[in-house]
């Protein structure tokens, strides 16, 4: 049984348009304007229990209302979706004790309290049994290194120790299936590291099942094989982290190093991306490869060359403005 | 050793042995159905709700306090209209009786009032907080019914030290204390007053699922609640037929009732059977919060959460 069945799945909101100034908001106490917009449209995939997935796509491109949708805050307009086998709308008890959905921006712990307290909250909430609600707890605390922080009010903690208290309550109760947003935004380079670190431990050793969002490629890199690309509401591409770059990465980047100072005419080659003293980097597309590197070696006296992939940054925002031109085309 | 390294260092914590304790599945959904964890959850937020409360003492002495002033001025008012009229008493009431009357309807206030819940739950629906209900094994009313007992606890017990020195002062007013059945009765109305207080305020908060809005509605509820339910002045005072309607209405119950239940005007069969109907409001409202949350989380899942 896959962990997650997505079959279909739309969404799509109906929002009051508000016109400009004085006179347009009285009308609209009157008449009512609504636009669709269709936040997620058809989209379908599988994840198997185990997996770690990342959702990635620009702003308002439908992750957050598809994890929304798979957690059962948002039903779905049409199509179909099933989590460790319920419908999520439905809300069933027993379905919302076997997953947690962390969200960057929101938090859940009580801000005046220490996090401890919470802890314990969420200890009755879930009728976690003590002995192994002391063990996970020391485990994760340890794990962040924030054991000298949990009698602290949360108030008075930094943005990436209140984060990792944050991942500590969504895994108190041993969820199979953890949903993120955006887990690490607006974190340090360090909470950033400590926190996958602390997602890919827990993954390796208890097999829970991950799906996160995330705007980092960092994060996507350090922790998730398979991506799931959604741009405008559209599912358009599926596969591993490597195969983004393979399909959507037209061009290929020479690292040149002459013996002496690179010419200045490697324009018509290819774009000039770089050019200072012996060092240049071109870039060109994919099947001109051979065949530059060939006039190059033939021209210029070469100390060392390499090809090498754009950074996948690059190409996952032409992929994002790809899919934005294709949509405002049609 | 720079703390990433620190992190990177550790042994894996979460490798389990076989047999050990911790090594059962990772979670079971049929754990924690029973009423004892019911319970236990329920308790637990109480105890939270408490200590929360206990952060901001200083306040809270503070606020407490302030609510005396105005009494000060409305037995004064009071005393100026009794002189004013010539009379010796004013829908049943005598001066003194009308001061005791005014002091009680501050106790039923002090269970009745919610400050905050309507508008909290509003808040949670428009700033999506909301949503911690939606995902955890938790139920919004029973959660914020279980803080906001805390609450009156923590806010009682420590008004009761000044309250018992007003009411102390303003002995005289009182014709002694009443007998045990009517105390027990006055306990009875008080927390049916509560129970009232919070699930109509809960209602009115369930509003904030169809308006964004609602610091106006709650401004003219809470206005019109302080004087239909008999806060400013005793319904009795007020023409027929509104003093009927009035104590036909719920709001009645939330500060009018338990004043004059303590004050013996209310007995016998009368006594039981407003009892009967205070509780029958507490349950009306509560069914009526718990069906607009119900279709709230439905219209709030469809907007887009």
């Amino acid at each position: 049984m896959s962990i997650i069945e997505v079959a279909d799945l739309s969404k799509t909101y109906r929002v009051f348009q508000k016109k400009d100034g004085f006179i347009g908001a009285l009308r609209g106490l009157y008449h009512r304007e609504y636009k669709e917009v269709r936040a997620v449209e058809r989209i379908s995939f599988r994840i198997e229990e185990g997996e770690m997935v990342a959702f990635l796509g620009p702003n308002g491109a439908g992750k957050t209302t598809t994890l929304k949708m798979l957690s059962g805050l948002v039903v779905p307009t049409a199509g179909e979706a099933r989590v460790l086998d319920y419908v999520p709308a439905e809300r069933a008890d027993p379905f919302r004790r076997q997953f947690a959905l962390v969200m960057g921006q929101k938090n859940q712990l009580w801000w005046d309290l220490p996090a401890g307290d919470s802890f314990q909250l969420l200890r009755e909430i879930y009728s976690i049994p003590r002995a192994r609600f002391d063990k996970t707890l020391s485990e994760l605390v340890e794990l962040l290194g924030v054991e000298r922080l949990t009698r602290q009010a949360v108030r008075e903690l930094s943005l990436g120790e209140r984060m990792k208290m944050e991942l500590i309550a969504a895994l108190l109760h041993g969820p199979r299936l953890l949903l993120l947003d955006e887990p690490t935004i607006g974190l340090d380079v360090v909470a950033q590291a400590a926190i996958q670190k602390c997602l890919r431990d827990y993954h390796e050793s208890r097999g829970v099942t991950m799906l996160l969002t995330s705007h980092y490629m960092r994060d996507v890199e350090a922790l998730c094989r398979r991506v799931i690309v959604i741009t405008r509401g559209t599912l358009v591409y599926d596969g591993p982290l490597k195969g983004i770059v393979e399909r959507f990465g037209e061009t290929k980047l020479l690292r040149l190093q002459f013996e002496d100072d690179a010419p200045e005419d490697l324009a018509r080659f290819g774009e000039v991306v770089r050019r200072e003293g012996p060092a240049a980097d071109i870039r060109i597309d994919r099947g001109r490869v051979s065949e530059v590197l060939g006039a190059l070696l033939n021209d210029y006296a070469l100390a060392d060359v390499s090809v090498v992939d754009p950074p996948l940054e690059e190409v996952i925002a032409k992929v994002f403005e790809e899919a934005r031109l294709a949509h405002d085309a049609a | 050793m720079t703390p990433l390294d620190a992190v990177a260092a550790r042994p894996d914590p979460f490798r389990l042995a076989d047999g050990e304790p911790g090594a059962e599945p990772p979670s079971s959904p049929d754990r924690g159905r029973g009423p004892v964890a019911l319970a236990s959850k329920y308790s637990r937020i109480f105890r939270i709700a408490l200590i929360e409360r206990m952060t901001y003492r200083g306040d809270f002495l503070f606020g407490t306090v302030l609510r005396f002033l105005p009494i000060v001025t409305t037995i004064l008012l009071w005393r100026a209209i009794y002189e004013g009229s010539g009379q010796t008493e004013l829908g049943g009431f005598r001066y003194r009786e009308m001061v005791a009357y005014l002091l009680l309807t501050n106790i039923s206030r002090m269970f009745s009032s919610m400050p905050g819940l309507a508008a909290g739950i509003a808040r949670e629906v428009r700033e999506g907080t909301l949503k911690r209900y939606m995902v955890q094994p938790l139920d919004l009313v029973g959660y914020l019914l279980a803080s906001r007992v805390a609450h009156k606890v923590a806010y009682i017990s420590m008004a009761f030290l000044p309250y018992a020195g007003l009411f102390y002062v303003c002995r005289g007013y009182f014709d002694g204390f009443p007998d045990a059945l009517t105390l027990a009765a006055y306990a009875v109305s008080l927390i049916l007053a509560f129970l009232v207080g919070f699930f109509f305020e809960a209602t009115v908060g369930m509003v904030g699922f169809w308006f964004l809005e609602v610091t106006s509605i709650l401004y003219i509820v809470m206005t019109l609640n302080y004087f239909i339910s008999g806060h400013m002045l005793p319904l009795d005072l007020l023409p027929q037929p509104w003093a009927g309607i009035l104590k036909v209405l719920p709001f009645q119950y939330m500060a009018y009732f338990p004043a004059v239940v303590f004050l013996g005007k209310v007995q016998g069969w009368s006594l039981v059977m407003h009892l009967a109907l205070e509780l029958a409001w507490a349950v009306a409202f509560m069914v009526l919060a718990r069906v607009l949350y119900k279709v709230g989380l439905k219209r709030y899942s469809a907007f887009g959460g």
